[in-house]
């Protein structure tokens, strides 16, 4: 889907400084090999299923389907990755890729903290140096994180810029790549950033397709119906989506977060309430005021709380290939609390948005229909937020 | 391919001094007296910064600078009219330093055809490089403002291909990382500005981590001009709306230490 320069229709592209593009042009071909190595490709796959314990799961959830009442419902269970999301798929073939460059060290931003761990692991695992750059809000809305980054070694860094969230840790991480290139590999978390990035990331993440392909057809010998993810920059949403693009019968749902609604300025529901713009590398849509100034999103989750979305997903969205919906937080907090109950599975507040629309869809469609949810990630992490939004006073 | 040519008087009296003013820090009234301050004291050429709610090439200091002016209530549209009532009597050449999304979202025409009309020479986009470019170029050749090219210590194949279709000036960036003052310059500034020198005639000036005059000295012997934007920056910080005062007696004092050169 990507051009030679990039682009993704009108989207994507290399926004950046020039100190930077010697850096993404070797990334460029040292990816173009790479993919193509089997070498590499044995490594990664190794990786995958023997450390991050690949594939993962696609749950029936039979209790969720029979109480919603309408389409099947299955899970993909991302949550249960070593690490607890997804992140780890596009990590260790980033790490793996920047090892075969000749890298020591790596850096990366970080929203909920779960690409921050991700990559703290892989760097523990491969022996390199790593510094994540997480928004100081963020540093304690997710206080759990950081303490297990540090615990991998990993050095992290407290953004106070702006508004000390997800973008401002981009922006702090490109910042420290532009000081630092020769050893360090930016090991960037969502498919999003210049050119290649949204095109690497989305390769990584894109076995989660791959594998609820073969997994349905094994399972249900048809294809599914819908397939639902929630989308920050979206790295979990292209990665279940892409294999299913060129299936026309398979309906694409990307849930953004609309925070307090996409009626209030507490929102990060970029593709609702964006519009087209250049930033952090890339040409897309963006939450932004009339002279382009980058709006300080909102959305009780940490992972969600961008203001942009990756180049492919704003193409997907402009040939009509994919929906995107937005999803409040209180929407999300209550599918968090149900599919604790329902199923006995807590999943991430993020993930939580991709249920909540389910939930609203399942019950308008046939039984015969089967929709997968994917669970990008495990909740423990939110646990300690949600409460409090409950009004209980409870901290890690 | 250069718009009238203005830019290239920034070079003719010798070594050129060009100093960088986020417009509306701390308010768009002192903008206006420190541009002039900078103008009456020997400013080649002025870099004049719209502010940008997350600027990535910036250090700390001028990123600080944008947050104030946007918080002051900044905006294209005043900084537009800001340079109007500026052309009335100061006569260097000025461009623009602002990030791609600032000039996009007004609408890139509307921008640059108004850049032309309220007499901005050139356009500086540090998140705009050479495979981009004609992202702006055609509007900014239709309207005939320069838009200026970068070149960083880490461009070494690029060097030639960037210069032979620069414009206006080139802006070599004189160390990795973001904009802020330096003790201590290392790059190999004279190997980049020979390549410069064999593709193009167009004159260069270094910037970044430049603030004392014996620096600005010493960057302007291996180009044509030095660019200084966090140490004046820093003044404004310091002193608000009573800086431009200090900002001349600065730009005076880095005047002087190229005019040695």
């Amino acid at each position: 889907m990507t051009n030679p320069n990039g682009r993704f229709g009108i989207h994507g592209g290399q926004y950046i400084p020039e100190t930077l593009m010697n850096a993404v042009i070797e990334l460029e071909e040292a990816y173009n090999h790479y993919k193509n190595d089997p070498q590499f490709n044995s490594e990664l796959t190794e990786l995958f299923n023997e450390y991050a314990g690949r594939p993962s799961r696609l749950y029936y959830a039979a209790k969720m389907t029979a109480d919603l009442g309408g389409a099947k419902i299955y899970l993909k269970r991302e949550d249960l990755n070593h690490t607890g999301a997804h992140k780890i798929n596009n990590v260790l073939g980033q790490a793996l890729l920047a090892k075969k460059m000749g890298k020591t060290r790596l850096i990366a931003e970080t929203g909920a903290g779960q690409h921050g761990v991700a990559t703290a692991t892989a760097a523990a695992l491969m022996g390199m140096e790593c510094v994540v750059f997480m928004g100081e809000e963020d540093t304690k809305r997710q206080a759990l994180n950081v303490y297990r980054m540090r615990l991998l070694g990993a050095e992290v860094i407290p953004v106070k810029s702006g508004t000390a969230t997800l973008k401002d840790a981009v922006s702090e991480a490109m910042r420290e790549w532009t000081s630092r290139i020769d050893d360090t590999h930016y090991c960037l978390g969502s498919v999003m950033g210049p050119h290649p990035f949204p095109t690497i990331v989305r390769d990584f993440q894109a076995v989660i397709s791959k594998e609820i392909k073969a997994q349905m057809l094994e399972k249900e010998g048809r294809l599914p119906d819908a397939v639902i993810a929630c989308v920050g920059g979206g790295s979990n949403a292209i990665g279940s989506f892409y294999h299913f693009i060129g299936d026309e019968g398979v309906r694409l749902i990307g849930c953004e977060a609309a925070g307090r609604g996409v009626d209030t300025f507490e929102t990060a529901a970029t593709i609702a309430t964006g519009k087209l713009g250049i930033f952090h590398g890339m040409k897309s849509y963006f939450c932004q005021d009339k002279y382009g100034q980058i709006a300080p999103v909102y959305s009780i989750s940490a992972g969600l709380d961008y203001p942009g979305v990756g180049p492919e997903h704003a193409y997907l969205h402009d040939i009509g290939r994919a929906e995107y919906v937005p999803v409040t937080d209180e929407e999300a907090v209550c599918a968090f609390e149900y599919l604790a109950r329902t199923e006995g599975i807590i999943p991430a507040i993020e993930s939580s948005h991709a249920v909540a629309h389910a939930m609203k869809l399942a019950p308008t469609l046939n039984k015969d229909k089967i929709i997968v949810i994917t669970v990008s990630g495990r909740g423990d992490k939110d646990c300690a937020a949600i409460a409090r939004y409950r009004g209980e006073d409870i901290y890690e | 391919m250069s718009n009238t040519g203005k830019i290239a008087k920034a070079f003719v009296s010798g070594k050129a001094f060009i100093p960088f003013i986020t417009c509306g820090d701390p308010d768009l009234e002192t903008t206006a007296a420190v541009v002039r301050a900078a103008a009456q004291n020997g400013a080649d050429l002025i870099e004049l910064g719209i502010p940008f709610s997350d600027p990535t090439a910036e250090g700390p200091v001028i990123q600080g600078a944008n947050i104030r002016a946007l918080s002051a209530g900044a905006t294209t549209d005043k900084i537009f009219d800001l340079v109007r009532e500026l052309r009335c009597d100061v006569v260097v050449p000025m461009v623009f330093m602002t990030y791609a999304n600032v000039v996009f979202s007004y609408g890139a025409e509307l921008f640059i055809s108004t850049c032309k009309e309220i007499g901005i020479d050139g356009l500086i986009l540090p998140d705009l490089p050479f495979e981009e470019k004609e992202e702006f170029l055609p509007l900014c050749h239709q309207y005939g403002v320069d838009l200026i090219s970068l070149i960083a210590p880490t461009s070494e194949n690029r060097i030639s291909m960037i210069a032979r279709e620069a414009e206006g000036f080139i802006y070599i960036v004189s160390s990795l990382g973001v904009t802020g003052m330096r003790s201590e310059i290392k790059t190999d500034l004279a190997s980049i500005v020979e390549v410069v020198r064999q593709n193009t005639d167009i004159p260069c000036a270094i910037g970044f981590g430049i603030s004392t005059p014996e620096q600005a000295r010493k960057m302007a012997a291996l180009s044509d001009g030095a660019i200084v934007g966090s140490a004046i920056i820093r003044l404004l910080e310091q002193h608000g709306k009573d800086a431009p005062k200090y900002v001349g007696e600065y730009v005076k004092s880095m005047k002087d230490a190229l005019s040695q050169c």
